[in-house]
């Protein structure tokens, strides 16, 4: 009967790929929308994923994101060095700057001074160019997706000079950093650098990083670093944590996601719902006559679910496929940099898939269920 | 007085092996209250098996109701149904489901073919659903359509089909499990007089048998000459019953 129920299925096309494309789109939507929120919310604590040496971040007790700096006496560095536990802390400069683009415009860039011996807080991956390149006067590193910004439609190449802040600045190396929320463009310099860049004076020490010892656990050296000088010490995941939480509670990106997300589960369910039970009410008569022939309610129940399925595996698969291509592809674009297709979205939009079909089968069954076989010696 | 009540159940039972149905006082209402409809009003009538009984009489009558209840697809309201030696009202659920599917072929008016099988596999529906692989019911329902002279229709769809080869598709799926019991909803109404007449002739060529009887619902006068027995509905009540004899005697 499985075999009856296939072709039962396949054979108003129009009506197939209407139930196919009804659950590809929902499934289209949710994971597309799902994937650009999260990667929305991964550029939220960027900084942080590009820079995996530090396990702490030190900062002063009103920061509420890494956006908002409030900076820290440059004494703060010695007192988080004496905390029990800490192995190393390396000032880190973190501002806005204006650069100047290849074609004269203004760009808003996100300017990033690592320790000057260490050169901890800058991407660990060099496209081109090395570290030891940074340590040049006016060295600055690009993030790749930036430099494609500043020298549009350029290959990427060491060498060239740009205005920061109105002062030069010569691209000693490219690296490849995480999309930021702010800014699409980074530069990356030694701390003494940055600070001539900004020309603020003293006093700018945006963040410490620190290495807690292996074998302390980071908490509880944040914990110690808290207590003993007043700064606010969190670990790497919990900055992250709070940052991405800062985007979720003061911005309407959720609220404008979701929606879109809902709408797509409730269009989903109501086009493949409605066709479904089209599908079904005008298979109603034939129904009516595998009745009366003498096929149980049993297996017109599994004839009836094994088509729901169907329609759901494939509208599943076309629409992850469709989304997995939107992420390939448009990824390529920087602007969609970092956007990807978590695997528990994927799995997640399975049981949403399974959810439309069982409600659109469910109410088809109905009718399945209750017609009477009788039916069939009416004309 | 034994002896005698011995021989007169030996009688009945002699009498009931030869029916195919045996219905008593059938009554079927539908509705209740003010909207409460007497279908049917006690109906005596007895099938044989060997027989083709025709179910005549005017629209509303009851005649499709009547169908209905032998095939068990509805209930009587009263009355006692013998089918095929089983006692019908007390069969429910799956066993009436599985005594439909093993015992029952069924004709329609409108052929009733699935669009989207080809004529062997529409054909081949009542094996598969008694769980016959489907290539294997379908190879057997392209025989039954080669004996039927429609092999080379035999992959075609019924919208491809004219009537009455749809109607020779809709026979071959009625007849193919072999069932005892044919039930035939106005077979001959949508074909033409020269289709009805061919189809007739099939019908009573593969139909007819001593193990099996046949139902006809029809106002097709012009098919009357194929019937054994005519059986007249008036009112929710079979008005009168003429045998083939009394058919050719009257012309």
């Amino acid at each position: 009967m499985y075999r009856i129920a296939l072709k039962m299925l396949f054979f108003d096309q129009a009506k197939f790929f209407g139930l196919v494309l009804g659950v590809a789109f929902s499934i289209l939507l949710i994971n597309q929308q799902m994937g650009i929120f999260l990667g929305l919310l991964s550029r939220a604590g960027a900084i942080i994923d590009d820079t995996p040496e530090a396990n702490i971040w030190v900062m002063d007790p009103g920061v509420k994101n890494l956006d908002t700096v409030f900076p820290l006496r440059d004494i703060e560095l010695g007192r988080v060095r004496g905390v029990r536990g800490v192995k190393w802390a390396v000032p880190y400069f973190k501002s806005m700057a204006t650069v100047r683009t290849a074609t004269g415009e203004l760009e808003s860039a996100l300017l990033i001074g690592a320790d000057d011996s260490s050169l901890i807080g800058i991407p660990l991956e060099f496209v081109l160019g090395s570290p030891e390149d940074l340590r040049r006067p006016d060295a600055v590193a690009v993030g790749k997706d930036g430099f494609g910004k500043v020298w549009l439609g350029e290959e990427i190449s060491l060498g060239k000079t740009v205005e920061l802040n109105d002062r030069r600045a010569y691209v000693a190396a490219v690296v490849k950093d995480s999309p930021k929320f702010t800014s699409a463009i980074t530069f990356y310099t030694r701390y003494t650098q940055a600070l001539a860049y900004t020309n603020n004076g003293r006093n700018q020490l945006s963040f410490l990083l620190v290495r807690s010892e292996p074998e302390m656990d980071p908490r509880e050296v944040a914990r110690n670093i808290s207590d003993q000088t007043g700064l606010m010490a969190l670990t790497s995941e919990e900055f992250r944590q709070k940052a991405v939480q800062y985007v979720i509670d003061n911005t309407g990106i959720p609220v404008s996601f979701g929606t879109v997300i809902a709408l797509g589960i409730v269009v989903g369910v109501c086009v493949v719902g409605l066709m479904f039970n089209l599908f079904v009410l005008e298979n109603l008569r034939h129904f009516a006559v595998l009745k009366a022939i003498g096929i149980k309610n049993s297996r017109l129940i599994l004839m009836v679910g094994l088509q729901a399925m169907v329609v759901g595996f494939i509208g599943y698969g076309v629409g992850l496929g469709a989304a997995a291509s939107f992420f390939e592809f448009a990824g390529r674009d920087p602007n969609f940099a970092g956007f990807f297709l978590p695997w528990k979205i994927a799995v997640a939009s399975a049981g949403v898939a399974a959810a439309i079909i069982a409600l659109a089968s469910i109410f088809a069954l109905r009718r399945v269920l209750v017609i009477e076989p009788a039916i069939v010696f009416r004309g | 007085m034994g002896q005698s009540f011995y021989n007169g159940k030996a009688l009945l039972n002699a009498l009931e092996s030869e029916l195919a149905v045996c219905c008593r006082g059938i009554v079927k209402d539908f509705g209740s209250g003010q909207a409460l409809t007497h279908v049917l009003r006690g109906v005596d009538l007895d099938v044989r098996f060997g027989e083709k009984t025709f179910l005549v009489g005017q629209s509303g009558c009851g005649k499709t109701t009547l169908i209905s209840i032998i095939a068990g697809l509805l209930t009587a309201t009263e009355g006692s149904l013998n089918v095929l030696g089983e006692d019908l009202r007390k069969l429910r659920g799956g066993r009436l489901v599985d005594f439909r599917s093993k015992n029952l072929g069924f004709i329609f008016q409108q052929f009733n073919l699935l669009p989207s099988l080809n004529a062997a596999e529409n054909a081949a529906v009542p094996l598969v659903g008694q769980g016959m692989a489907f290539s294997k019911a379908v190879k057997l329902a392209t025989e039954m359509l080669e004996k039927l002279e429609m092999g080379v229709h035999a992959r075609k769809y019924p919208s491809q089909l004219s009537g009455g080869q749809q109607q020779r598709v809709a026979i071959s799926r009625a007849l193919l499990h072999n069932p005892r019991l044919v039930i035939c909803d106005e077979p001959t109404a949508s074909l033409d007089a020269e289709a009805g007449q061919a189809v007739m002739k099939l019908l009573s060529t593969l139909a007819a048998s001593n193990d099996r009887a046949v139902i006809i619902v029809t106002h097709d006068t012009r098919i009357f000459s194929f019937a054994d027995r005519i059986a007249y509905m008036a009112d929710g009540k079979i008005d009168h019953i003429e045998s083939a004899e009394t058919l050719s005697n009257n012309g």
